[in-house]
């Protein structure tokens, strides 16, 4: 039942009575009716005035509670319940009715706009471009997923500055939100993995709910830029390493047209120094190639699996001779039934081609080189995250050994310990360059331990290509 | 307004030029990024123009180094700050004094560019950039932990510091050893030499930020000994004399640095 407040109604019925009754009074005391009748009357009118009035207010205030309980279904997300019949006479029958309708309407509305809000939403979440939302101070309103991957996921709120610094960047912020158009720009994210975006900022019509001014995408250009590095690097490399060789190479011809024209022992000597280094060019050249080859595919892991020890032997096999020149022997140990490794087969036996060939390079006159396989091991070593599913082989050579502070650099490009003797040994200082992207496109690693005077250790762990088949490869 | 009301005012206020002082602090660090990032590839490619728009471009550093400190003196002197917000302002000085070095050292060897472009290619000269960008990488993560207010990430920066004097100490030896071999090369090497020790000076700089940092969200100093590896003060290098020497002929005098002067 409806509350009626309690002293609205005496006073609107003794308003709307009043006339009637006065107009009796005075009739009745200037006699023209009787008392009685008066009072009857006056009576009647009170009685169905209270009545009208009554019935009327009653319907107002179920109207009125109504409209509260709407209120509240609009907060429940409920459907709008049957709105009260109106009886009373003040009232248009249908404004129940309509006032329904209105919040049924009103409902509506709202669901297709949570609808559409949901739907840009996913669009937004769904774009790989990572993409951030400014308010009109600068200020991060808001990211979709992958900016909160690149960014971090604290960035809501933040001024832009402190989450990105590069000042192009925020110039071109601050431009944007003073009022100018948009524009892009490339930039740098430094870092241990440096990456190269291109941004786009555009400003935003100002009447968007959520106060964002303006939203910067970024496009990672990285992949791009990185190749077109590659190339010119290989250049510049080509031609720096090439200059000495190819200068010597000039000098002789035109000795040989010049001064030794008609001295045919200069000749014989000179053309024998002419072919090496027109040699020593060709591997080079070779050597370049190659590890431009293998940076390009880097990123993409190998898928073949390879029988180490087959590898092994082979390699072992085709240094022989090079090593008996220096008296020196190849001994290969551990070789038993090894699980086969993921890989190329070719790029782990260049691999090894390289590391053994140093060993001879390097090893004292008379020494051994051996090339020691491992099973992969029960317990942790420090090998790659999953110690137990790859294997290691270690190339030891008995040297001169490597300083302590050459070793971090040593898979450097043309990196050399001692320069001249390097080149006499017919060296191109990519060797171990090579082998270090090799074993990086396997994702395996390389280790170095050397002990100067005593020889060195160069240690290659690589992942099985099954590693639930070792338990019964290893026996 | 109400005594409530006008305390949340200023509440407000002092929030928001400490954001402003963090702000701008932020924003140096970014120029100061830029320009190393800008000089090590001016370097690797020897640019000169490149290597000359880093030079005027220090201004801009030089101008928010005095907003910085204008911003810092004058919220001590209207706020008293205490706590949190005094460390935020002293941080504030303190890195950013220590930024406007790093962005002088950029242009140091900006300028060191343009003397070396006249000179012929060191072939030595491939392991400076490398050395530039672990130190690049540092002054980010340096800035990264200012901006997220990380103590982890600061003392993680500031054990990185031996790894870059340790590149520095073997880029010396290097160098050394060329400039005996060819005494053509001498004016070439020197440069390349003070080129690395601003290198390495910008290290150090970034780390003290990041010892900053660590004060600023822990109020307390990092421990005094920080790890330094730079030998180069020790370094002797002799000439080789034959084959069967040593290694690359050098020997180190003297023991375990006693102090952390520099070269």
């Amino acid at each position: 039942m409806a509350e009626v407040r309690p002293h609205r109604m005496p006073l609107a019925v003794a308003l709307l009575c009043a006339p009637a009754v006065l107009v009796l009074a005075v009739l009745a005391a200037l006699g023209e009716i009787g008392a009685q009748a008066a009072a009857a009357s006056a009576l009647a009118v009170l009685v169905g005035t209270s009545a009208l009035v009554g019935w009327h207010f009653r319907d107002v205030a179920s109207l009125r509670h109504y409209v509260e309980n709407l209120r509240q279904t609009w907060e429940d997300d409920a459907p709008v319940p049957a709105p009260p019949i109106i009886r009373s006479p003040g009232l248009d029958q249908n404004l129940g009715n309509v006032i329904a309708e209105t919040a049924r309407e009103r409902q509506q509305r709202r669901q297709e706009l949570r609808t559409f809000a949901a739907r840009q939403q996913s669009m937004l979440a769904a774009l790989p471009d990572p993409l951030l939302m400014l308010d009109r101070h600068g200020r991060i309103a808001d990211g979709n997923p992958a900016a909160r991957q690149l960014f971090g996921d604290g960035i809501q709120g933040r001024a832009l500055s402190t989450v990105l610094r590069h000042p192009d960047l925020l110039a071109a912020g601050e431009e944007v939100l003073g009022g100018g158009q948009g524009r892009s720009l490339e930039f740098t994210l430094p870092g241990a993995v440096e990456r190269i975006f291109t941004a786009r900022l555009e400003p935003l019509d100002q009447q968007s709910s959520d106060s964002s001014a303006a939203v910067i995408s970024f496009h990672d250009v990285t992949g791009l830029r990185r190749a077109e590095r590659m190339r010119a690097d290989f250049v510049a490399n080509a031609s720096h390493e090439l200059r000495t060789p190819l200068s010597s190479l000039l000098g002789f011809i035109e000795t040989l047209q010049g001064p030794a024209k008609d001295d045919p022992e200069g000749r014989e000597r000179f053309l024998a120094i002419m072919l090496e280094q027109a040699w020593r060019m060709s591997i080079l050249v070779e050597d370049l190639l190659s590890l431009s080859r293998i940076e390009l595919d880097e990123h993409s892991p190998p898928t073949g699996k390879v029988d180490i020890v087959r590898v092994l032997k082979r390699v072992a096999a085709e240094l022989e001779l090079k090593a008996k020149e220096k008296e020196m022997r190849v001994v290969l140990s551990g070789m038993r039934a090894l699980p086969p490794v993921l890989g190329d087969a070719d790029q782990i036996s260049q691999v090894f081609q390289n590391l053994v060939d140093n060993a001879i390079k390097y090893g004292h006159h008379g020494t051994d080189v051996r090339i020691i396989a491992e099973a992969p091991a029960q317990d942790a070593s420090p090998a790659r995250r999953s110690g137990a599913d790859t294997l290691s082989v270690s190339v030891l050579d008995q040297g001169e050994g490597i300083a302590r502070e050459h070793i971090p650099r040593l898979t450097e490009r043309f990196y050399r310990v001692d320069t001249a003797r390097s080149r006499s040994l017919g060296g191109t200082g990519l060797g171990l360059a090579i082998v270090k992207h090799i074993v990086n496109r396997h994702r395996g690693r390389l280790e170095i331990t050397s002990e100067v005077g005593q020889g060195s250790r160069f240690t290659v762990h690589l992942p099985l290509a099954e590693p639930a088949a070792r338990t019964k490869a290893a026996e | 307004m109400s005594t409530h009301e006008q305390h949340q005012h200023i509440v407000r206020e002092v929030d928001e030029q400490l954001q402003h002082l963090n702000q701008s602090v932020s924003r140096m660090g970014g120029l100061a990024e830029s320009q190393l990032s800008a000089v090590i590839d001016a370097f690797a490619k020897r640019d000169s123009a490149a290597a000359q728009r880093i030079i005027n471009a220090d201004s801009q550093l030089d101008e928010l180094e005095q907003t910085v400190e204008n911003a810092a003196i004058k919220f001590l002197a209207l706020r008293q700050p205490m706590a949190q917000d005094l460390r935020e302002v002293v941080t504030a000085f303190k890195a950013s004094h220590d930024i406007e070095r790093i962005g002088d050292y950029a242009v140091n060897i900006a300028k060191r560019v343009l003397a070396i472009n006249q000179m012929e290619p060191v072939s030595s000269a491939a392991s400076i950039p490398r050395m530039g960008r672990m130190v690049q990488s540092i002054v980010k993560d340096t800035m990264d932990a200012y901006a997220e207010r990380d103590a982890e990430k600061a003392i993680d920066v500031w054990h990185r510091d031996e790894e870059v004097d340790g590149m520095y100490t073997s880029l010396f030896r290097e160098l050394l050893t060329y400039m005996m071999e060819d005494p053509r090369a001498i004016t070439s090497c020197t440069h390349l030499l003070f080129i690395a020790k601003n290198i390495e000076r910008i290290g150090d700089h970034a780390t003290n930020v990041a010892e900053t940092v660590h004060y600023l969200v822990t109020g307390e100093r990092l421990d005094d000994s920080r790890p330094k590896s730079d030998t180069s003060s020790y370094a002797v290098v002799h000439p080789r004399n034959d084959e069967g020497g040593n290694e690359d002929g050098m020997d180190q005098a003297g023991g375990q640095p006693s102090s952390e002067k520099d070269a």
